[in-house]
């Protein structure tokens, strides 16, 4: 038995030294690491939002390719009431589930799927929470899980959410990665086989890819999906992830064509993939921001004068070309240029450490003043090296006799002392995750996240009567003018310094066509091929 | 006989229940938990906070957390794995055959070649040959791997584009994992041309682990030969006439083997380290690259039982030795 | 008293003769200690050696090449690194850390290995087994991950780094401490001392350590060699020393982003450690040799 194949093996190991592949519909994407799991509401990072809930599944509304908007999905249409307060969703006729060896479904997608979906993160009593606990993170986080009164399906194609406050962002909320919308025969079907825990490594969904195998820190593998919803859509017949952790292996595979596609390069591999003419590199703004917070419940940061004094000391330029390689775009905001509502008109404060040494004389602070200056352990989208970041930092401030010495711990750990106000000033970032403005502005740096995203401690009540204001009125023009005049508080009172809003490369071979760069950092392979 | 085997394992249980209340202990002094870990920059809210610790089992008092523990491992349960929520002896079945397959392939390429090049070392002693073999051995045995893994990956992946960057094996082929070990796998698909590809993905790895043990065994193998040169009974085989190779190989390397093999069982947590490394640098799924992903995760379950999986394994390496040892040595047998 | 003139070849050679007699025999340590003074040299003198300040960024020269690569500067002999820093001198003030950590690490765990082996070793029934028991526990954990295990609960930095290190090699020394103390037990000179009645504390440091230092010495130099190795391990995962401190694992991994473009920045850092690690197992090849021929030809 053993032995034919060996023979075979061996026979052809002379005739086949390296194989040659002709299958035009494979697609190889080497991604960043393991996915946790693949219950996509269990999480909150873009790996395992990638893995499941980009391929396998699909929600309400989505974010249009490319783009921040919610456009409809499993929803077709939705009307929102007067006061604002009631959402009537419409739902798309004939989605079938996927058909996999461990599931057959036995009828079409409908209201039932999302009842099941949304109460099983509302309500922690829920049959099958109690059968297999979890917790929604993303969803707590969001709010909505206090936000979201009822769900109620008025028939099976329509269901109706009743919500407890007005809600400016709530359907590109429901468009989000961990809204993902699951089969309750499924769910039905594990529940009373004992098996609740399944859900999380043997996904169903409605997605364009249907889950195939999972080898961890290995491999992920999907197939197309022939029965989606929009066929046209689904143009590769094998999609396969390819887990390597390591930036630079991935642009090595990338380059010696064992993958097709990957994301985050570090900026040094850059040029050479852009030389590199089998390969295309392109790019987009980057829908996020790195800053500095400085923590103004502690001296000598509690004067505006010494935090504008710090700000003008950076040498942003400088800083772009070592730290980003140039694949940064300078900072001015609290948020990225692509949000609507930014304001053009704010400028950044000259580069100027003369005139930093002078304010920090008239605030007293003397020559040698020792502070800390946080980095963090880990490379983010909106940061690709923290450490040489604050190098560079210490530099800048040490010709205006502050003496930054760098602090850094495990990443855990990091947030969880930020969060306590132990540092003075600290490198850290934002990623969108909606599309709206108040996911910045608001996020971090309002008074309700003092304890939480606003790193700074900074709560100015002229500034966050409008960042609330505008979370109330849901009239886009209103909304922007409200955020405007945020913003120009924020610059004067420089609670932050922006540094930069990295630049989202996408190295691919040539070969892959229409992939559209997600500004919050997905990688989705639908309407995707390779040939 | 039976007796000092008796006395060892009855030493081994000790030391077992110290390697559980080091892991548990080791686990816990490490600042954060897995929930803050995971949600990043994010806000955690703490009454989800509270219920996900609550549903950890995090919540309880450290003692009552251990004995909990115990008594899991008492029914033969190792807990699942807080992050992917499944088994970790699961995961631990995944990948562990990936780190075995690269030891032994790393073992093999040693053994060979270090054999090889000790014995040969020892026949010319004090010839060119002999001090360039020590001087590679000892250069090998002072290779920082980590770097030396790097320098090849850039030479001949990157630079020749003779072996693949890093994985096991061209994902184009669809392998079903059947033993885990990917050269049997392949064997048992019926993929044309995937074995051949399997091998040329472990070739750099391999060298790169096997580097040190090389060393380690080159020089063994010639200090050993050396000795064995030198006995009577070699003379005597001289002596009787028999040909030069045979007096070599069968009277003389045999009896020579036996430290080297022993050195073999030594490199077993060596090796164990080194795979942390090669794994990390040629993302080769294993259990090294698992264990320090774990820690920085907080995944307690998993770095506990990964770690104590680990250590039973040593252990039992380390007996087995021991036992190899007795039988050969009545002296180590008598000792208290 | 009258001074008598003696014939030389009477007397003992003094010990000191003797051993660098052994050791200057073994060419390829005599190396190694050229290379090691070399490297003392540079770590006492770093500030007046060095030609730059190793934290200096000349962000006009970021990752120029080697003198002798074309785009090479006289002024940066090695070159500079991703923030414009020159090369030898980060490896200068690097080779200091280096001997640090090594130095660092044996002291700690020589001095608790020696007082845990030697209690071990004259107390066989009372707290041998403990202690032994404790130093399989640990022996039992590659040692690596145990690092990693201990820097994670540190926290990383130079100083958790040496901690880390100094327990991880702690058991060898215990270990061999107590099988050289039990070998010697039983001679006649301790049985002596003890029946002219040396107290327990004297006859531990004074009549029988001294016998034992021997293969306790060799120990040092080869876990020396293996910290600077593992020391530049941990800073490679990112765990240990941490930048811009120019440590030669940290150096290595914050560079290994550049290496197709700049391979100077990855490889001569490595090369560093290679060398150094090369000439201190060098030396102590040599020192074994000297002291304890009984090991030699042993790894």
């Amino acid at each position: 038995m053993r032995m034919s194949p060996l023979c075979r093996a061996l026979l052809t190991a002379g005739l086949l030294t390296s194989a040659s592949f002709a299958h035009a519909n494979n697609l190889v994407y080497c991604s960043e690491g393991s996915p946790g799991g693949f219950d996509p509401g269990q999480y909150t990072t873009g790996t395992d939002f990638d893995a499941a809930s980009e391929t396998i599944f699909n929600r309400l509304a989505e974010f249009e390719r490319g783009g921040t908007k919610a456009q409809p999905a499993l929803a077709t249409s939705w009307d929102i009431s007067e006061d604002g307060l009631t959402y009537t969703f419409h739902l798309r006729e004939g989605v079938k589930f996927h058909s996999t060896d461990y599931f057959k479904p036995t009828r079409d997608f409908n209201a039932d799927d999302v009842l099941f979906t949304y109460q099983r993160m509302l309500d922690s009593n829920h049959p099958f929470r109690q059968a297999y606990p979890s917790e929604f993170p993303y969803f707590t986080d969001m709010g909505l899980d206090k936000n979201i009164a009822s769900i109620e399906k008025t028939d099976d194609m329509t269901v109706v959410f009743t919500l407890n406050a007005v809600d400016a962002a709530f359907v590109q909320n429901l468009a989000m990665n961990f809204a993902a919308v699951h089969s309750a025969e499924y769910a039905d079907l594990l529940l009373k086989a004992g098996k609740a825990a399944e859900i999380n490594q043997k996904p169903i969904g409605t997605g364009p890819f249907v889950f195939s195998r999972y080898q961890k820190d290995a491999v992920i593998r999907f197939k197309g999906n022939t029965q989606y919803w929009a066929p046209e859509q689904v143009k590769i017949d094998n999609l396969i992830f390819s887990i390597n952790t390591d930036a630079s292996v991935r642009a090595q595979k990338l380059r010696a064509g064992e993958c097709h596609i990957t994301l985050n390069p570090r900026p040094a591999d850059l040029q050479g993939l852009q030389a590199d003419k089998d390969l295309a590199v392109p790019t987009e703004p980057g829908y996020n921001v790195g800053y500095i917070a400085y923590n103004v419940t502690r001296a000598p940061f509690d004067q505006r004068e010494v935090r504008q004094a710090l700000d003008m000391a950076v040498n942003k330029a400088a800083i772009i070309d070592a730290v980003y390689q140039g694949a940064g775009q300078l900072a001015v905001n609290g948020m990225p240029p692509t949000q609507w509502s930014y304001d053009e008109s704010i400028k950044d404060a000259a580069y100027d450490p003369e005139k930093a040494k002078e304010l920090l004389k008239a605030a007293g602070v003397k020559e040698g003043t020792e502070i800390t200056l946080w980095a963090m352990p880990v490379q983010r989208p909106y940061n690709p090296n923290a450490r040489l970041m604050a190098e560079m930092l210490q530099n800048d401030w040490a010709k205006i006799g502050i003496k930054a010495r760098i602090v850094s711990y495990e990443w855990g750990e990091y947030i969880k002392r930020a969060h306590a106000g132990e540092h003075d000033a600290m490198l850290i970032g934002w990623t969108g995750d909606n599309g709206d403005p108040d996911n910045w502005l608001g996020t971090l740096y309002g008074c309700a996240s003092v304890d939480g995203n606003n790193f700074s401690k900074w709560c100015d009540s002229e500034y966050d009567k409008l960042v609330v204001a505008a979370k109330r009125v849901t009239d886009q023009e209103q909304r922007s003018e409200l955020y405007r005049q945020a913003q120009v508080v924020l610059k004067r009172e420089v609670p932050i310094t922006p540094i930069a809003h990295s630049t989202v490369y996408q190295p691919m071979r040539t070969s892959v066509k229409g992939f559209q760069i997600s500004p919050f950092g997905r990688n989705s392979f639908i309407g995707v091929s390779n040939n | 006989m039976l007796s000092f085997i008796a006395r060892r394992l009855g030493l081994l249980i000790p030391t077992f229940f110290g390697v559980t209340l080091l892991t548990f202990a080791l686990i816990r002094l490490i600042p954060g938990d897995p929930v803050e870990v995971m949600m990043g920059e994010r806000r955690v809210d703490p009454e989800m906070h509270a219920q996900a610790m609550e549903r950890l089992g995090l919540n309880k008092p450290l003692y009552a957390q251990y004995f909990d523990y115990i008594g899991q491992l008492a029914s033969g349960n190792l807990g699942e794995s807080l992050r992917s929520r499944e088994s970790v002896w699961k995961e631990f079945l995944t990948l562990f055959p990936a780190t075995v397959e690269l030891a032994l392939a790393a073992l093999l390429f040693a053994g060979t070649l270090g054999v090889i090049a000790g014995v040969i070392a020892a026949l010319k002693r004090g010839s060119l040959f002999d001090h360039g073999v020590m001087g590679i051995s000892l250069t090998g045995y002072s290779m920082p791997i980590f770097w030396w893994g790097l320098l090849l990956i850039m030479f001949f992946s990157v630079g020749l584009g003779w072996t693949p960057v890093s994985g096991r094996i061209d994902l184009l082929y669809d392998i079903p994992p059947v033993t885990g070990f990917m050269l049997i796998d392949t064997l048992l698909s019926e993929e044309q041309g995937a074995f051949v590809d399997a091998l040329h993905h472990l070739i750099l790895p391999a060298i790169v682990l096997g580097t040190i043990p090389l060393a380690v065994i080159a020089r063994m193998t010639r200090s050993a030969m050396l000795e064995v040169l030198r006995e009577d009974y070699i003379r005597t085989a001289r002596a009787k006439g028999l040909s030069p190779t045979r007096v070599v190989f069968v009277h003389g390397l045999r009896n020579a083997l036996i430290p080297v093999l022993t050195v073999f069982g030594l490199q077993v947590g060596a090796l164990l380290a080194g795979a942390v490394l090669t794994e990390t640098i040629f993302s080769w799924p294993g259990i090294g690259k698992w264990l320090i992903e774990a820690i920085g995760a907080r995944d307690y379950p998993v770095v506990q039982n990964g770690i104590l999986l680990i250590a039973c394994l040593v252990i039992l390496v380390n007996f087995t030795v021991d036992i190899l040892y007795g039988l050969a040595n009545p002296r180590i047998r008598h000792q208290k | 008293m009258t001074v008598t003139s003696l014939d030389q070849s009477l007397l003992y050679p003094s010990p000191l003769k003797e051993f660098w007699q052994a050791f200057s025999h073994n060419k390829g340590a005599v190396c190694g200690l050229g290379f090691m003074l070399l490297m003392v040299f540079c770590a006492l003198f770093a500030p007046w050696v060095a030609p730059h300040h190793p934290s200096e960024q000349y962000r006009d020269f970021l990752l120029t090449p080697p003198v002798w690569l074309e785009g090479g500067q006289w002024r940066f002999l090695l070159g500079t690194d991703e923030l414009g820093r020159d090369l030898l001198s980060r490896l200068i003030h690097g080779a200091r850390l280096s001997l640090l950590i090594g130095l660092a690490s044996v002291v700690l765990s020589l001095i608790p290995g020696i007082l845990l082996g030697l209690v071990a070793g004259f107390f066989p029934r009372l707290l041998g087994p403990g202690i032994m028991r404790l130093m399989d526990i640990m022996l039992a954990l590659p040692s690596l991950l145990l690092a990693v295990a201990i820097v994670a609960i540190l926290g990383p930095g130079l100083i958790n780094t040496i901690f880390a290190i100094a327990i991880v090699s702690l058991p060898s020394y215990v270990r061999l401490t107590r099988a050289a103390v039990m070998g010697e037990l039983n001679r006649d000179y301790v049985t002596a001392a003890q029946l002219a009645g040396a107290s327990l504390p004297r006859l531990m440091f004074f009549t029988v350590l001294p016998n034992c230092m021997a293969p306790l010495i060799v120990q040092a130099t080869l876990s020396f060699s293996s910290a600077i190795l593992d020391a530049a391990a941990l800073g490679f995962l990112g765990l240990g020393v941490q930048p811009p401190t120019p440590e030669w694992g940290t150096m290595l991994a914050s560079a290994r982003d550049y290496i197709e473009r700049a391979w100077w920045v990855v490889s001569l850092p490595g090369l560093a450690i290679l060398l150094s690690v090369l000439a201190i197992n060098l030396m102590g090849d040599g020192l074994r040799d000297a002291l304890d021929p009984k090991l030699k030809n042993a790894i």
